[in-house]
Parts: C-alpha cells; structure tokens; sequence
C-alpha cells in the first residue's frame, strides 16, 4: 500500500508536469500573437466588438432594445442602411466603410444583471472571440464591475446605462467611458425645476434603495433639495427587490412629510410608486401643501409598467424619443423603421457609444487602447440627440444637457408616457472633477493589454 | 477481474481524472469552450460540487446555503490581496480557513435539525448573509458593486519586499506567475486534482463509510450508542471549506467578489450541478458543473446572426426554418433550454448524467464482452 | 400609537399574502408529499390571468398617431367602450375581479395536468428530484411567460372605486391620518375568506374527511378502498386555484411580470416550514407571525436600533423558531427529517 502511494505521487507529478507541457505551447502562441496590444486585429478584414447586455433577468427588455441599438449602430458603421446619426455627428471621422476598413463584426453576452454572470462574459468575448471594446450594461454595479475588468485585461469599455456617481467618480477607470449621466446631474437639473413648481418650503421623505446607486442618488438629491430650501425629514433605505413596500411607505402617511422621493430603479420604482398612489399619498394634504412623489431617474420602459401612476411625477432622464433635434430625429427614423417602435434613453446611449468609439479608432488611426483612450479624452461633439457635449479627460464622464421629464396626463399613444418639461443646460449640471461625490477614484494609467 | 481491479484503482482513477482536466484546453476547445475564463470556471465549480456532494451525496443532507460559504471564501481572499500580499497562496488559504469556520459556526447550528428543517436552516443563513453583505456589511463587501482592487490598497507584505511602485493595479501571482489566463487555469485545475484526490480517500475511509452510514439509516447509528453529531459537522465543516476554496480561486483568477455569489440562486445551482451530474458519484458533480457552466456561458451568446452562421451550410429556406426552431432556445431564451434539460434529466436519468454513461457503458460493455468470448472459443 | 395600529395592520395584510402563498404549497405537500417549487409559478400564472384577461377586455381600435412618422404609434379605444359606452368602460374597470372568475377554471385546468402530466411520477423519488423537477418546470413555465410579455412589469390596476384610500382612523374614531388602501384591505379579507373556504371544506365535507384521513395514513384508506389518488389529484388542483387565486388579487398591489413567482418562492418555503410541514394550520399562522414582524422590523425607530434587521427578520425568525420548536409550530413528529 505504501509503495504504490509513493509511486502514485510520483506519476502524479509527472503527468501533471506532462499536461502543462503538452498545452504550455498553445499559451506562449496566443500571446506572442498579441504583441502590441490585446486583440489587434492585425490584417484582418474585419474588427470585432462585444455587446454585454442583459438578456435574462428583470433588465431583460431594456437589454433587447440596448441590442437592438447596437445592431443598428453595426450595421451603419458598415454602411448599411440609411445611416442614422452618422449623417448627423460632428465633426464626423467615420467613412461607413466599417472602422478603419475593417468590417465591423460583434458577439453578443448576457450579464445577468450580476457582477459574476457580466464579467465572465465579458472575459469570453476577449479571452475567446478577440471583442476589441466592450460595452453595455444595464446596472451601475455590473458597469463598474466589467469597467474594472477591462481595464484588467486591456481593452475600451464603453458603459451603457448606468446613473451611478461611483462609475466615474470613486471607481473611474481609464479604460473605461461613460455617456449616460449620473446621480449628481439629475439632483442638479431638478432642483430649480422642483423650486418652480412646489416652491421652497417642503419636507422631503426619502426611500431609498439599498445599495450603492442608491446611496449616491439619495445624497446628490438631498443636497440639491437642501440647497433649494426643503427639508429633509427621513432617509429609509428599503432592501433592493422588497416587492411590497407597504411597510415603508406606511410611516410616510404619519412623518408629517409632504414630498415623497423615490431613489427606486426598474422594478423597485414600479413597485414603490404604485404602492405610494395606492396609499392615497398623491391625493393628500399635508399642512395646506398638496402631497407630492418625485421619481429622479426615470426611464420610458420602467414608467411603462407603473401605468397611470406615473402621471404628473418629475424625474429625470438622460433622454427621450420626442425630442426635435437633427441627431435625435434620425436615430428614432432608424430604429423605429428598423424595429417598428422608438428607441428608450438606454438604446440611445448604447448607440451613441458604439459610433463614439468607433470615430476615436478612426480618429487615432488605430484600435490600440491607449490611442483611442487619447483620441476620446476632452472630445467634443455634437448631432447626437443631447447638443454640444464634451467627453472629460479628468473623469472620461460625458457633460450635456440633462432632460427633466414629467409622466404625460394625456398620452397620445402607448409610447408618449414623459414630457420633456425642460432641458436643463449643460452649465447648470456641471461640476469639478474633485467634487465631495466623486472624490476618492483614480484614472489610474491606460492599459494596453499587451503582455 | 484483473480489469476491474485496474478501473477500481485509485492510481488509475487519478491519472485518468488528471489527463483528463489537463488536457481540457485541447479538448474542448472544438466545442468552443477552450478560453481560459471558462476553463477556471470549470475547474472552480467542480471544486465546488465535489465539496457540495462530500456533504449532500454521503450524508443525504441538503444543504441550501453552500453559496454563503463561497462568498465568504471570495471576500477573504480578496481581503487578502488588499491587505497582505498579491500571492495567491494566503489568499486562498485565508479563503479557506474563514469559509471553514464560517461553516462550522453555521454547521453546529443548523445540524440540530434534519430534513427539510436542516435546509431552510441553511437557507435562512445564506440569504441572511447576502441581505446583509449587499447592505449593511458594505464597508466590507464593498456592496452592489464587489470588492476590488484599488491603488490604495496596503499591500503590507509587498510593500515590505519591494519597494517599486506599481503602475496600475497588480495582478494575483504564484512566485512570479500571473494567475490569469491559462497559468490560472492550470492552477485551479491542480487544485481541483487534488481536491478530487482528498474527495476520493475521503469516500473510501471509515470516516466516509461513517457519512454514509447516516445517510442510509441515522436512528439505528445512533441506537447503537453511535453518536453522529461530529462526524455530520466535520463533514459540513470540510464541504464548507471545499465552497471557500472555490470562492477563493474564483477571486485569485478574477480578484472581485460579488454579493450575489451567495445568494439563494447560487447555492441552488450548485445543487443542480451535483443532482444533474450524478449525486453520491465522484465525477458526477464535476460533469454536472460544467454542463451548467457551459450553458451559461456557450449558448446564451448565440445570437441570430450566429445562428445564421451556424447554418450556413444549409439552403436559404431551410437554413431559416432552423434558426427559428432553435433560437427561442438560445441567447436569451437559453434559461429555457436549462429547465428543459433538467427536466428530461431527472424524468429519464434519476441517477444523472453518470447513469446516462453508465447505461451507454453497460451495453457497449455487454456486446464487447459477449464478442470477446466468441472470439476466445473461436 | 397611529403608526403601530398602521404596522399591524400592514404586517396582517402581508401575513394574508404569505399565508394564502403557504397554504397551496403545504396541501400539496401534505397530501402528495410534494416538495413543489413550481408552486410559485402557478401564484404568476394566477396574476398573467389578470393580465390576459385585462388584455382581452381593452382589446383596442388603434388609430394611427400621424404626427409620428418613423413607426406606428397609437391611440388606442378599447372596443368595449366603442360597443357599449360605459357599460364597457365599467367592464374593463372590472378586469381583476372578473379574472378571478376565469382563474379558478383555468388554474384548476393547470393543475391538473401538472399533477398527472408531471407530478404523479414523482411520488415515490427523493425530495431532491422533485425539487429539481418542479424547479425546471418553474423556469419553463417562466420563460414561456416571458417569451409572450416581455420581462418588464404590466400594470394591472384594480377597479376605479378602490384604487384609493380608506379612511380607517375617523370611521373607528381614532386619528385622521390612519388611512389604507381598499385594495389591501379587500385583500386581507378575500384572504381570511379563502383560508376559512379550504378549512370548512376539508373539515365538514366528506371529500375533505377521506382527505384528512388520507393525510394522517395513505395506506390505511387505501385498503378501505377509496381511491385516494384521485382525490390527492383533486387536492393538488385546489392547491393550484388558490396559488392563482393569491396571485390575481395582487396583481393591482405588485405589477406582475414573469420573475414575480420566484421572488416569492423562496419566503412561501420558509413559511411553510416554520408552520411545521404539512401542517394547514401552521402555514397560516406562520404567515401571519411573519408577516407582523416583517413590519414592525422595517419601522424607523427598530431599524435605528438593529441597522439591517428588516432585510433578515423572516430568516432570522425562522431561525429561532427551528431552533426552539424542532417541527416548525405545528408540524408533525418525523415528518420531512429523514
């Protein structure tokens, strides 16, 4: 017995040592093929980019349309179509002939809506099918989870909808971009929006998701509602997914508050909001002062689902399908003769990322990420559905105009559900790079991948 | 007879398991499994089964709550790379010793009850953790977003050793080896190798015949004045540091670690693995672990277009009546091919995938053996 | 004094919830011994019943929105309302009770096939295979719903004249400001009436005699020669109505969407087993007690006390209720500790 085990080990070793060998070659081949940067593309006639979106779970629909924004983006980068926004965006570098000559290909992931899900498949569309640029995302934690992935492994990540502060403030990456806009802004372009329509006198209740988006939104919005006068009377942070949120909203009724702020996303914000109409909080009166629920991050999609409830309740979005100018007007023709219905705020940023990314590779020549990393800090632009915006170099946070919306009274159809109340100008929502929400992340230096 | 004995080995058992994993890169890669990222996880979430099935496959007790275990195995190693050093060796060994007594605590607990009432015990654990690591416990978990690496890390030990700065973040090492990429694949597939091995001499020691001596009548053991109660912990206690383990390698190939690792979907999945590989079988939770694993990560990345590729070999019409049969199952839709399967799993093959194979086996085995005899009187 | 009066009552109306989630899956149990984690499949089946039938009934004219030219945007006017005024417009108000007409033939319909297409060639295997069994089921089921209605919640609203508040406080003249939802109050009650339904029914029918008896020994009724097969079969169907049934009446409170069934899995599982498996009555109570305490942790004043307990309260107690009762409340001895 003792004898075989010694000899066992032994022949453990060896194969083991023989394994390694047989498959080390494979493994010196891949990165020696990598010189310069991960996944050039080299001579081939074609440039391939990763959608990681999510395709299961309660994002799921939003995932589809950012897909379908993607595919449409795709296939005008390849000159197919009527072109979208590449008639509208300047300066404008992109030839419709794909990026650099190249054929623009892509692979597809599903993030799940978790960390873990996102970020392995992130790793499959570098580690296997050589994805140049990732982009995507439907949540601030899966954003800032594959943001720091790719600044890992070397390659552009270009965030799709997420509203954290923390996704370019205390966790920004260099490799890493975002177009969608943040906590801070939505508190910014309320504020005096709130001032003007319920005055400066109000008590404010929060409830608040608890989780990290959560958090952020709640103090960029208390700060701005503090800085218009109101009172904050409660913060209560309510577990993310309750479902029912009867036992949060019942003190609401006794806390002598007027204003009702719902820090809720997606499924959370139907929830709450139906519940906090049912409560009859909308219908009531609150020391002469008529009861009233804000929504600060709202999307189309989301306020869909709460049906009637959304009438008449601000929020804030980073953008809608009504709006008249020329790059919004040819991004809804496209999508809405392509797919047959509008486009939501989360297609729209994806859209616009995948053409901004693809103009800065045009831009700098080439796709290594340092380039492109270059070629995007402190870019301006304009044509792309939310006026003159500038991509910073200290935060890589795009800075534009932020809409503040409002659920319809009376639709014109299933899709009119917000008005756009107004469009808050770039100035206003603006901030320094250091400021007390974003302060605490480093940039770090760009990453090439290469080994 | 001498074959069997042969089969029966573990000397042959190990080399075959250990060619076998090692060899994964070549092998799977024509089904297009042969990255690393997917590699590790295979490895990683054998580890896991082959821990999970020591306590559900010996002892019969099904425990909800093993995904608590795994996260708690991650944090520590993280934890571990911020604080201390970016070797993977404490890391992993930190894992393992915090999800051990983790498991222990939650062992001693919940082993004061069986059946059902032992499971929603262990459940009830697990969600709590996960409730609060998403929330409350953020200053240590980092939350929504997952404990990461930052350049402000400590570092202590390597600050010691040298004293260069570090441009950007590191990156996890064994003595100089960058564990990501196929170097941290052939650790993790090292580490399940002996994992399997541990496993192996486990189920075949009077400790295991003890374990499973539980599972088929408890009430007599104990009647023979027998008491269970340490050998049911110590079983909880070593599954539970199998699950940091593979917490642990998850964050030495990939240093993040998420909340939701442990909730209740988790620990489920790593019940799904063992039943639909093969529960109480050694190789069985491996196999099943990386079927899951390779639906989640294979076919929900079909999209028409690829589909379209797919398919390409076939005429126009055709080509497009596949696509619309299969696509429904793929990409999105590939939680309803996962379901299906399940379901046809357990309906057809109660004993999982080891019995499909030892169905197959049996009759190959019969038909040769019987051509093996005419040949010996011809 | 307002604010706990409002606590209990929330924590009643939730317990109502629980309870009538629990009851459903621990008849099914009791009578089947079926670990079925399809059970909150069917409660989503039950709230799409709402949502198929609202569908139907505003079944729309759809004109065409011309200001809008690059897709077809509508407005759209329910036939119903077109055909009969307000009559029709009073109809589709009435969509959630009318579904609760149309759910218990459907459900029961639903139930039925499961057990015998699916269910009844899994009574003899283990715990775990049933599990896995019903759970590939659950996420079929799941996933079908999905392909046909997308992942995002749909509104359901209940009808006009309980969409609002009721004034609870001046009418059993306490203060003003204890207001609560009509809709959550109709639930509470249809829940107190649904439980007391199952009860009487199992408790002065004959039907639920052999069922009561055929719990306690299978065997022995058996061999009296009734086919108690068939009747657990009937059982099961009845555990389906009302999954479906719960699940109707709160679609109005929770817009359903596919996942709604397994984010209540998991809590109706722990329910059960703290009421004691098999037990009906346990499941109730349990319900109940959960439901209290769920409210009473998430107050303001015990949150500052305990930061977090509200995300862990049901765990927590049913934790110390396993500890200290080995059987949940009312289970049977030996019952699921094999």
């Amino acid at each position: 017995m003792k004898e075989t085990n010694i000899s066992r080990r032994s022949v453990l070793k060896g194969t083991a040592a023989l394994g390694l060998a047989g498959t080390a070659p494979m493994f010196f081949v891949r990165n020696a093929s990598a010189a310069g940067y991960l996944n050039d593309p080299g001579s081939a006639s074609s440039v391939t980019l990763g959608f990681n979106v999510p395709q299961t779970g309660a994002y799921a629909d939003e995932g589809a349309d950012e897909l379908r924004a993607y595919e449409l983006a795709v296939s005008h980068l390849n000159g197919e179509g009527d072109g979208g926004m590449m008639n509208t965006m300047k300066p404008l570098s992109l030839k419709g002939n794909g990026i650099l000559g190249k054929k623009v290909e892509y692979v597809t992931g599903d993030t799940q809506t978790k960390s873990d899900a996102a970020r392995a498949s992130a790793k499959r569309m570098i580690e296997k099918d050589g994805a140049v640029m990732i982009t995507g995302g439907s949540s601030s934690g899966v954003a800032i989870a594959v943001q720091g992935l790719c600044q890992e492994a070397g390659v552009i990540f270009m965030a799709g909808l997420t509203h954290s502060n923390d996704t370019t403030g205390k966790d920004k990456r260099r490799n890493g971009f975002r177009h969608f806009f943040n906590g801070y802004m939505s508190g910014a372009a309320l504020g005096p929006v709130l001032e003007k329509a319920y005055g400066t006198e109000r008590n404010a209740y929060h409830l608040t998701a608890d989780y990290t988006w959560g958090w952020t939104q709640e103090a960029s919005i208390k700060a701005s509602t503090e800085n218009i006068g109101w009172n904050t009377s409660n913060t209560v942070k309510t577990p993310v997914g309750a479902g029912d949120f009867s036992q949060y909203i019942t003190p609401v009724l006794n806390s002598g508050a007027d204003t009702l702020i719902l820090n809720h996303y997606g499924k959370d914000m139907i929830n709450s909001l139906t519940q906090a109409v049912q409560f009859g909080l909308r219908d009531k009166n609150v020391n002469g002062k008529d009861f009233v629920i804000i929504v600060p991050l709202y999307s189309r999609l989301m306020a869909q689902g709460a049906g009637e409830a959304v009438k008449g309740i601000f929020g804030s979005t980073n953008w809608h399908w009504s709006l008249a100018d020329e790059g919004s007007k040819a991004f809804v023709k496209s999508f809405g003769e392509a797919y047959g219905f509008p486009p939501s705020q989360a297609a729209h940023t994806c859209y616009v990322q995948a053409l901004l990314y693809a103009d800065a590779c045009e831009r700098a020549g080439t796709f290594m990420p340092c380039e492109v990393v270059n070629a995007l800090e402190g870019h301006k632009f304009d044509g792309m559905g939310n006026g003159p915006t500038e991509y910073r170099a200290e935060d890589h946070q795009c800075f534009k105009d932020v809409l503040v919306v409002k659920g319809k009274d009376n639709p014109s159809s299933q899709f009119d559900v917000l008005e756009v109340v107004e469009v808050t100008p770039r100035a206003q929502v603006e901030y320094a790079p250091d400021n007390e929400f974003f302060a605490g992340g480093d940039l770090g230096p760009c990453n090439n991948g290469a080994a | 007879m001498l074959s069997k004995k042969i089969a029966n080995s573990e000397l042959a058992i190990m080399l075959i398991f250990s060619a076998v994993v090692l060899t994964m890169p070549i092998w799977l890669a024509p089904i297009g499994a042969g990255y690393p990222d997917l590699l590790q996880k295979f490895a990683i979430f054998g580890l896991f089964a082959i821990g999970y099935n020591i306590l559900f496959g010996m002892t019969g007790y099904l425990s909800f709550g093993h995904a608590a275990f795994l996260g708690v195995g991650s944090y520590a190693a993280v934890w571990s790379f911020k604080l201390l050093t970016m070797n993977v060796l404490p890391a992993v060994l930190f894992g393992v010793l915090f999800s051990g007594a983790f498991a222990f605590l939650i062992g001693y607990v919940s082993l004061r009850r069986s059946g059902i009432y032992f499971s929603i015990l262990t459940l009830a654990f697990a969600q709590m953790s996960y409730n609060l690591a998403y929330s409350v416990l953020t200053p240590i978990t980092n939350g929504e977003t997952g404990l990461q690496l930052t350049n402000k890390d400590p570092r202590i030990i390597d600050s010691l050793l040298s004293s260069e700065p570090v441009i950007g973040l590191p990156s996890t090492v064994l003595f100089g080896i960058k564990m990501s990429g196929y170097s941290g694949f052939y650790f993790c597939a090292v580490v399940l190798i002996l994992g399997f091995f541990i496993a192996l001499r486990i189920s075949r020691s009077p400790f295991g015949l003890v374990l499973k001596g539980i599972k088929s009548n408890q009430t007599r053991m104990k009647f023979t004045g027998f008491n269970t109660r340490p050998y049911m912990i110590t079983a909880f206690v070593i599954s539970g540091m199998y699950a940091g383990l593979a917490g642990s390698l998850m964050a030495v190939t990939d240093p993040l670690a998420g909340a939701e690792r442990m909730q209740w979907t988790a620990s489920g999945e790593v019940v799904l693995m063992t039943i639909l590989g093969g529960v109480g079988t050694l190789i069985g939770p491996v196999l099943g672990a990386g079927l899951i694993k390779y639906f989640e990560n294979i076919f929900s990345a079909f999209n028409d277009r690829a589909l379209h590729e797919l398919f390409a070999f076939l005429p126009d019409g055709v080509e497009n009546l596949f696509v619309t049969i299969v696509s429904p199952f793929v990409g999105e839709g590939w939680h309803l091919t996962l379901g299906v399967l399940f379901m046809i799993i357990i309906v057809f093959l109660p004993g999982g995938i080891i019995q499909g194979i030892e169905r197959i086996n049996n009759r190959f085995f019969k038909k040769s053996s019987s051509a093996k005899s005419d040949s010996n009187e011809s | 004094m307002d604010a706990i009066f409002l606590q209990i009552l929330n924590g009643l109306d939730k317990g109502g919830a629980y309870a009538l989630i629990a009851l459903g899956l621990t008849l099914a149990f009791g009578t089947l011994g079926i670990v079925n984690f399809a059970h909150g499949a069917l409660f989503m089946l039950g709230a799409f019943c709402a949502v198929s039938i609202q569908a139907l009934l505003t079944h729309s004219k759809k004109v065409k929105d011309e200001s809008i030219t690059f897709f077809d945007a509508y407005k759209e006017q329910p036939y119903l309302e077109i055909w009969w005024g307000d009559l029709g417009t009073t109809i589709i108000d009435y969509a959630v009770p009318i579904s609760i007409l149309a759910a218990i033939p459907i459900m029961l319909l639903i139930g039925l096939s499961m057990e015998r297409g699916l269910i009844r060639f899994f009574y003899k295997r283990t715990h775990a295979e049933q599990i896995l069994v019903t759970f590939g089921l659950a996420i079929v089921i799941q996933e079908l719903i999905k392909a046909n209605f997308g992942s995002n919640p749909i509104p359901t609203p209940a009808p006009d004249v309980v969409s609002g508040s009721a004034n609870i406080g001046s009418a059993l003249g306490l203060s003003d400001s204890i207001v609560y939802p009509w809709w959550r109050l109709i639930y509470l009650a249809f829940s107190v009436i649904i439980l007391a339904a199952v009860f009487a029914f199992l408790q002065f029918t004959t039907f639920g005699m052999v069922v009561r008896a055929g719990m306690h020994d299978r065997d022995m009724v058996n061999l009296l020669g009734i086919d108690v097969e068939k009747k657990f079969t009937i059982v099961f169907g009845l555990a389906a109505v009302v999954a479906g049934l719960a699940g109707v009446m709160y679609a109005p409170i929770l817009p359903p969407d596919y996942h709604i069934g397994m984010d209540f899995l998991v809590l109706s599982f722990v329910v059960v087993v703290v009421g004691g498996m098999g037990s009906l009555g346990g499941a109730v109570a349990a319900g109940f007690l959960l439901g209290i305490l769920q409210s009473f942790a998430s107050m303001n004043e015990v949150k500052s006390l305990f930061p977090g307990i509200d995300q862990i309260i049901i765990y927590l107690v049913a934790v110390v209720i396993l500890l200290v009762r080995p059987r949940g409340l009312m289970g049977r001895k030996g019952v699921m500790e094999e």
